[in-house]
């Protein structure tokens, strides 16, 4: 069947990270966005971090995709939490940092330790940033659909694919296990309950490796030969590899006059 | 119906033995032809089962063999035998492993090489027969158990199969969606061995029963004869559900 690679419209609830609308930006193929992603990564990664204006680019291009995609700033900030403990680790460091200190609002602190934290704090924020908005106009079945076209190996892909169907699956079947664990008075108070949970665990574990070759019975009753059948054209136009490409392009310039300017 | 030369499914002779000994088919022999709906009955552990896993070649026979539509079950004929029987399982969760309803269907057509608007017009072809058409683009695990089992159905009649096989086609349903299965596959116009407990659904759907009992096939005739024989049924752990009796006919 030939399908626009646009956001297919599914009813019921989306992922999470998952923003529905129908803009430029949704409507890329996913593999053009996963490696706009990428490359702008590149890009930031390989700026000098003494180059401050170069970082402020980098936040222009990404709030513009934002503007383009609609996401709003609050749905990208209260994603950000998941950076929580890289942002604590950057703090750390220039406290404990070595070499010469400096005088910060009466903290002696280090130097080097400061650019380092500077460094780590600007390019993992821009980074998922832009791991953000891309999750959230990209379907995650579009973005492996799209890794699949990447020709990343398929066995991850395929992996990448159960995990998503089957989260709710084995979800449910957690949640029936603690229901009947606390149907007959079980509760986890502390440490000694340890054993129980761990069998329980382990009880999980071999329920979903038995389901896993239930599947793999059911996909070779249908003729499953080693590789997923592509069943959506996802084939992106020239036009929309040069809008993709537009966001690591001006990075890679960004990242090229910031060498040679420092 | 018999009349056709050339039986949907024939098996003759099959034995099976497990890996680890256990012996579960000592020689079943049966013939389904085209177009009849065949319901295989026996208690757990007859070996009902394993006796499915053979008929599209996931068990190979120890001895004896499986013909489907005339072809025998062999390494070398695996694709197309598989394209000829359909197998339904029992929990739609492990049939329906796509992210969504449309992929799934397409998933057994685009195996056998179908692409583009062919491979569409099949999918919405075998989604309307279940009808469950509307429900093309939603994830299966967003369906009710019911609609999931219809469009576990449809996955297998995309392939448009010779023989369609259902493992307990009417476990877990409430009573609506169980008759709306029934109503589905009293109208499909294909082959079917249905293998179930379920006997009243039994009586409803097929014309002919077989029970499969200790590893063969104990009886094999019409099915409201079988269900009216109580002697028969209580050998073979089988027992009509209390204030169920078979309508005179």
């Amino acid at each position: 069947m030939v399908v626009a690679a646009g956001p297919a419209v599914s009813a019921g609830h989306h992922h999470q990270l998952y923003r529905p609308g129908d803009t430029v930006v949704h409507r890329l193929p996913p593999q053009c966005k996963l490696l706009a992603a990428a490359g702008f990564a590149v890009a930031v990664v390989a700026t000098p971090r003494e180059s401050f204006w170069a970082f402020g680019v980098y936040a222009l291009l990404l709030a513009a995709v934002a503007a383009a995609g609609r996401v709003p700033p609050g749905f990208v900030l209260r994603r950000m939490v998941i950076e929580v403990p890289f942002v604590l680790f950057a703090v750390a460091i220039p406290i404990i940092g070595l070499g010469e200190r400096v005088e910060v609002l009466g903290m002696s602190l280090s130097e080097q330790g400061l650019w380092a934290a500077w460094n780590i704090l600007a390019k993992a924020t821009l980074g998922v940033v832009a791991s953000i908005l891309l999750a959230a106009t990209t379907e995650p079945r579009m973005m492996l659909l799209g890794a699949q076209r990447l020709r990343l190996p398929q066995l991850l892909v395929q992996i990448a694919m159960f995990m998503l169907r089957y989260m709710d699956v084995i979800m449910d079947e957690m949640r029936r296990m603690r229901v009947a664990r606390e149907s007959r008075g079980f509760v986890a108070r502390d440490v000694r309950q340890v054993p129980v949970l761990a069998k329980s665990a382990g009880a999980l574990f071999i329920r979903s490796y038995e389901r896993g070759e239930r599947v793999h019975l059911a996909m070779l009753s249908r003729g499953y030969t080693g590789e997923m059948p592509i069943i959506r054209d996802l084939s992106a136009s020239l036009r929309q590899w040069g809008t993709a490409g537009l966001l690591p392009g001006l990075a890679a310039v960004t990242a090229v006059l910031s060498w040679s300017l420092s | 119906m018999t009349s056709h030369p050339i039986p949907s499914l024939e098996v003759s002779g099959l034995a099976y033995a497990y890996p680890d000994g256990t012996q579960a088919l000592f020689g079943v022999d049966l013939s389904i032809g085209r177009g009849e709906r065949v319901a295989l009955l026996g208690p757990n552990g007859a070996g009902k089962t394993t006796l499915v896993m053979h008929l599209n070649g996931i068990l190979t026979a120890g001895h004896g063999s499986v013909h489907v539509a005339g072809l025998a079950v062999c390494a070398d004929t695996m694709k197309e035998i598989r394209r000829r029987v359909g197998l339904v399982f029992q929990d739609p969760d492990d049939q329906l492993f796509m992210p969504t309803v449309r992929e799934d269907v397409a998933f057994g057509p685009a195996n056998l090489g179908m692409r583009g608007a062919k491979l569409d017009r099949r999918v919405r072809d075998a989604l309307e027969r279940v009808g469950m058409l509307d429900a093309i683009d939603r994830p299966p695990h967003h369906l009710s158990f019911g609609q999931r089992r219809r469009v576990a159905v449809a996955t297998v009649l995309a392939m448009e199969p010779e023989i369609l096989v259902l493992d307990e086609p009417s476990s877990n349903l409430d009573p609506a969606a169980r008759r709306e299965l029934a109503e589905i596959l009293k109208n499909l116009d294909v082959t079917v061995l249905m293998v179930t407990h379920d006997l009243p659904y039994a009586l409803e759907l097929c014309e002919r029963s077989l029970i499969l009992s200790g590893g063969v096939i104990a009886a094999d005739g019409p099915t409201p004869a079988l269900l009216s024989d109580r002697d028969l049924l209580a050998a073979h752990r089988l027992e009509l559900p209390y204030g169920f009796a078979v309508p005179a006919v």
